[in-house]
Formats: structure tokens, sequence, C-alpha cells
């Protein structure tokens, strides 16, 4: 094996040309998934963070009937904030979101949106919730940049909502618009209107009353408190991941092509060789090879293109990714029209996982396409190799 | 080894297929070769000595008769008993010389030592000694394409001697060579027989070499037809 691995370096290496074209070539396929792995790596790591500083911290607890997805639920979504969890959030390591259904109504259009009321001294989730705080003459809200542009809104507006409270009885108020946010989370954002949490209890008769409990400690021990389910933090990140997921697989299929094509050259310089070499072949044999063992040389020469292919690619994709990594990429979407949280800049994250993964499934792809025309060789008759006669 | 035999055939035949039919190559060939012979299979085009010559360096197998080389029956071999036969013990000279074109000289008579597994050491020497008796000792750095025809014939008859083999089959060694150039390769193996005492069994139709050779075994359509020795 050491000397098969000898052997086909220095064929290899005198080949010249030949070879560096095809390991340039898969140079790129490796360089081209792992930049295009750590996007998605990148975007997985940013996105949850982004969510765990805005949204859902280390997790929740919702209120049994809340269904984000369905919002007629929010009628029933709501109850008694837990007295066991008093003391998380008096210690501000627990946020009482409180949420309703709405519509506001801006210039003659109408809009429905959902109420969330929050404590306006909350630090545990990166809303600036502090600009509840401001005295207007009328409810004080918080909105995000994506529903300030749909409705129109600037900071200091005076709008009209809408809202029904626990009786089902209509009532409107005016706010006023204090802070205009900007996030990557677009579920807090789109069609979003945060006031303080103290003034939608009171609108809506809920006092005390809450439908999100976010804590930001999940190692602490909680008891299982009724009418309150426990969302973890990997629950509630579940449909980003299914998104990358998705995503992954698209991209995927760029890879493969790329892959494909590196692959289908060095395919093509095997069986090539393996007509060109045939005297070579014969000589291997002659000199006291089995034709398993030239098969042998053939597939690790092969295989090499890849493990050549990962220090080119290292040449240059290294300076080139660790760039990409620092200056990040500008996709030019916003999160509202993925619908999930994505920067606008997305910096790629770069495992030692990832870098051996893709380097084992190269290699492995390079080894198979290598060996698949080196068959051929152990059907060879030594004596015509030797004269270089075609089989 | 029987009676120091290197080679006893007996009534070796060698039938290829050739479409629906078969040509037979040779026709139950008896001859016995002993240590030290520097001996010749001689015959024009189809007479059956590359075919010979393919089998007793056990790179092809008899379709009927016996076969014993250096105390191995070809016949019998496995693909891997044949392969340590010709590693260890037989050593091969090409017309068109085979050598490994992206390897230099020093590095193409080193290759049957690696497959010995000799110690680097051992390998330098050894490769120094075998280029020194062909008097290449100034081109260990040059690659084939680099040399003459009658330079890469040596090199060839270095890499065949470096293990110090009990045989050396050469086909047509002198063919793609010019008369001043096959005189000095054969003189080159003249004298490793004489020194070395190792045995050297030819194929050829050329006057020069047949010059050399102490025994002449003639072939005529797949059999022996004369064999004469000095």
């Amino acid at each position: 094996m050491k000397l098969a691995i000898k052997l086909a370096f220095k064929n290899l290496i005198g080949a010249g040309l030949r070879t560096w074209l095809n390991v340039i070539v898969l140079s790129f396929s490796f360089v081209f998934i792992i930049a295009a792995r750590g996007i998605l790596v990148g975007w997985d790591r940013q996105a949850k963070n982004d969510m765990t500083d805005w949204e859902i911290g280390e997790g929740q607890y919702w209120n049994v009937n809340y269904d984000p997805y369905d919002a007629f639920t929010l009628n029933d979504a709501h109850g008694p904030i837990p007295d066991e969890f008093q003391a998380e959030i008096d210690e501000g390591t627990m946020v009482p979101v409180l949420i309703t259904q709405g519509t506001l109504f801006n210039e003659g259009r109408m809009q429905s949106i959902l109420i969330k009321g929050i404590n306006p001294e909350q630090t545990l989730l990166e809303l600036p919730t502090h600009k509840l705080d401001t005295l207007v003459d009328a409810i004080p809200a918080i909105i995000g940049s994506n529903m300030a542009g749909t409705n129109k809104l600037q900071l200091g507006d005076y709008v009209t909502i809408r809202w029904r409270d626990k009786n089902g009885t209509f009532d409107a108020t005016d706010i006023c618009i204090t802070d205009i946010f900007t996030t990557n989370v677009p579920t807090v954002d789109a069609a979003q209107v945060w006031i303080p949490l103290k003034n939608l209890q009171s609108m809506t008769l809920m006092s005390g009353e809450a439908t999100i409990l976010t804590f930001g400690d999940k190692e602490k021990v909680r008891e299982e408190t009724e009418n309150w389910k426990l969302m973890t933090l990997k629950a509630l990140v579940s449909d980003i991941e299914e998104m990358i997921k998705t995503k992954s697989v698209g991209q995927a299929i760029f890879y493969i092509i790329l892959l494909v094509l590196a692959l289908l050259a060095i395919f093509d310089t095997q069986v090539l060789s393996i007509f060109r070499r045939q005297k070579e072949i014969g000589t291997y044999v002659a000199l006291g090879y089995t034709r398993n063992q030239v098969v042998g040389l053939f597939t690790i020469e092969g295989a090499m293109h890849a493990i050549f292919a990962a220090f080119v690619g290292a040449i240059y994709g290294i300076p080139l990714l660790a760039w990409l990594a620092s200056k990040g990429i500008t996709l030019g979407v916003s999160s509202a029209d993925f619908g999930i949280a994505i920067a606008d800049t997305m910096y790629p994250a770069y495992s030692g996982a990832l870098v051996i993964g893709t380097t084992l499934i190269v290699l492995l792809a390079t080894t198979i396409v290598s060996y698949w025309p080196s068959r051929k060789i152990a059907r060879m008759n030594p004596t015509e190799a030797l004269r270089g006669k075609l089989q | 080894m029987e009676d120091n035999l290197i080679i006893k055939t007996h009534n070796l035949t060698k039938r290829f297929p050739m479409g629906k039919s078969e040509f037979t190559a040779l026709k139950g060939i008896d001859i016995s070769l002993g240590t030290g012979e520097f001996a010749g299979l001689i015959g024009p085009s189809g007479s059956g000595k590359t075919t010979l010559l393919n089998i007793v360096g056990s790179l092809d197998t008899p379709t009927e008769g016996e076969v014993i080389v250096l105390d191995q029956s070809i016949g019998n071999l496995t693909a891997k008993g044949a392969a340590k036969l010709r590693k260890e013990k037989i050593g091969f000279i090409f017309q068109s010389y085979n050598l490994l074109a992206v390897y230099t000289v020093f590095e193409n008579v080193e290759f049957p030592l690696l497959l010995l597994k000799y110690s680097a050491n051992e390998r330098k020497k050894m490769v120094m000694d075998a280029l020194e008796w062909v008097g290449l000792l100034d081109k260990i750095k040059q690659k084939p394409p680099q040399l003459s025809g009658g330079e890469c014939q040596r090199v060839a008859i270095a890499r065949a001697m470096v293990k110090n083999p009990d045989l050396v089959v050469a086909d047509e060694p002198t063919a793609n060579l010019d008369a001043a150039n096959s005189h000095n390769v054969l003189q080159t193996m003249a004298k490793l027989n004489e020194e070395m005492k190792t045995t050297f069994l030819f194929a050829t139709h050329d006057e020069k070499v047949i010059g050399y050779l102490k025994r002449k075994i003639y072939l005529k359509d797949g059999k022996v037809d004369k064999d004469e020795t000095l």
C-alpha cells in the first residue's frame, strides 16, 4: 500500500498538466461545497441566535390553547401567570407576553395585526421595550421596520387600533409609535404592534394573564404547570431547521452537478490512462505486480486527485472562505420575504466536521470513479499489454 | 533445483482462440535449460518464440503439457504465485525497453527492489552496482525520454539484473537498436552471464544476437526444429 501510494504520487506528478487540470476542477468542488454548506450553517447559527435574542429566549411556556399558526386560538390562548414563575419574572429571567388579535387603522387602511403586550422593563429579549416607557398622550407602541414600511408608519405617528376584550366586546384606542426597531426575525415584526403588558391586560380585561412566558435559564428545573406547556429551544427552532434542510437539498443539486463534472474529468482521465498506459501496466505485471495490484495502483492514483485537490483548494480556499466569513455575503433579500429569520448579511460558518466530511465525500466519490474503469485492468492479458496492444 | 535445471518443458502446447477456431502457437515443445546458459529461441515471426518466452516468464500459461521454471509448475501457479516468481527470480528485457517514463534512471532500476522491500541503503548500493555494470552511472538523474535507445536498453538490463535473478528473459532486445548499440548491449549481457552465472533466454531473429548465443534453439511453426549448443 505504502509503495502503491508512493508510485501513484510519482505517476501523478509525472503526468503534469493533465493531473493539475483535474485537480483544479476538483478543488472548485471542494471549495464550493464547503462555502455553500458554510453559508447554510452560518444562516442556521445566525437565525437561531437572532430568534433566541429577539423572540424565544432559551425556551418558552405556551398556554395550552396557543397555536401560532391559528389566530382563532388567540381568543382562548391566555391564562393567569402561575405563581411559581413570579420569582423569575421579578428577577427579569422570565418575560410574559400577552397576545390578542386586533386591527390597525391608518390613513384609511385597515390591517389585521397581533397586539402583543410585554413588560417595558424586560431586558431578556432584544426588543427595545424601554421605549414603551415613553410619555405620550396615547398608548406607547413599538413596531418593526417591516411593519412600519408596510403601513407607512413613522416614529411619532398616532394610529388607531381596535381589539376585542375577553368578553368579545370591541373597543378602540390610539397608539403612538415610540420606536421602530430593525430585526431579522419576522415573527416579532410583520403585522405586530408591541405595547406595555399592563395596558393590554387592562384593554382585554385579562389582568395578570399571558399567552407566552419566555425564559432565559434553560437549566432551571421547573415543575409541570397546569395549562402551560413547555416549548424547548429545539422545538422552537424546528421551523428554521426544516427550512434550512429544504434549502440544503436545493443547494446540494448545484454542488452535485459541479462534483459530477469534476469526477467525469477524472473518470475520463482514468479511461484514457488505461488505454494509453497498457505497456506500463504490462511492465508492472512483468516486474512482479498482480493485475489486481495494478488495479489498486490506478485506483489510488485516481483517488489521489482528491487529496491533491484538497491541498490546492486549501491554498486559495482558506483565504477566500476566511474573507467571506469576515465580510459576510449580502443576499439582497429581507427576512420578510422568507418568513423566517435571515440576516441581510450572512456570515458563513465552517466547522471541522464540515471540512472533514466534505473531504471524505469527495475522496470516496473520486475513489469510486477511479476504481470503476480500473477494473478493466484485471481482465487484461499482460502479454498483450506489454506490446501496447489495445484490449 | 533438480540437476541445476532452470527451465524444463514437456509437451508444451499453446493454443489461442482465433474467431471460432483456434491457432496453435506451440506444438509439444520439450526443452531444458540449466543454470548459467546463454540461450536463444530463434525463428521467424509467428514461430512461437515470444509465446514460449512469455510462458517461461510466467506471464502466460500453457494450454497443455508441463512447464517447470525454477521448480515451479507454471500451469499450476496462482496469479499471486506467478507474480511472486517474476518479482523474485525472473528479470525481463523487452524490445521497446518498457521503462517507466516518469521515473529517473535510478528509480527505474530501483523499482524491482522496492517491490522486494529492500531498505533504502541496500537499494542505493544495489542500483549503483547495476548501473555501474551497464556503464550508466552518469545518467542516474535522467529520465528515459532523455536517453538514446541503447542507453534505455542498458537501463532495462540494469533493471532486470539489479535483483540478481536466476533467469533473465529478453524478447528481441536489439530490435530497436543500431549495430553499435546492439553489440554494446549484448556484450553487457554476455559479461553479466559470465560473471554472475545468470541464465539468459532470448527470443530473436537478429543475426547479431545469434552470434553471441552459446545455445541456439530454432523454432519453426511452433516446434523445435534444431537445438545447437556451442
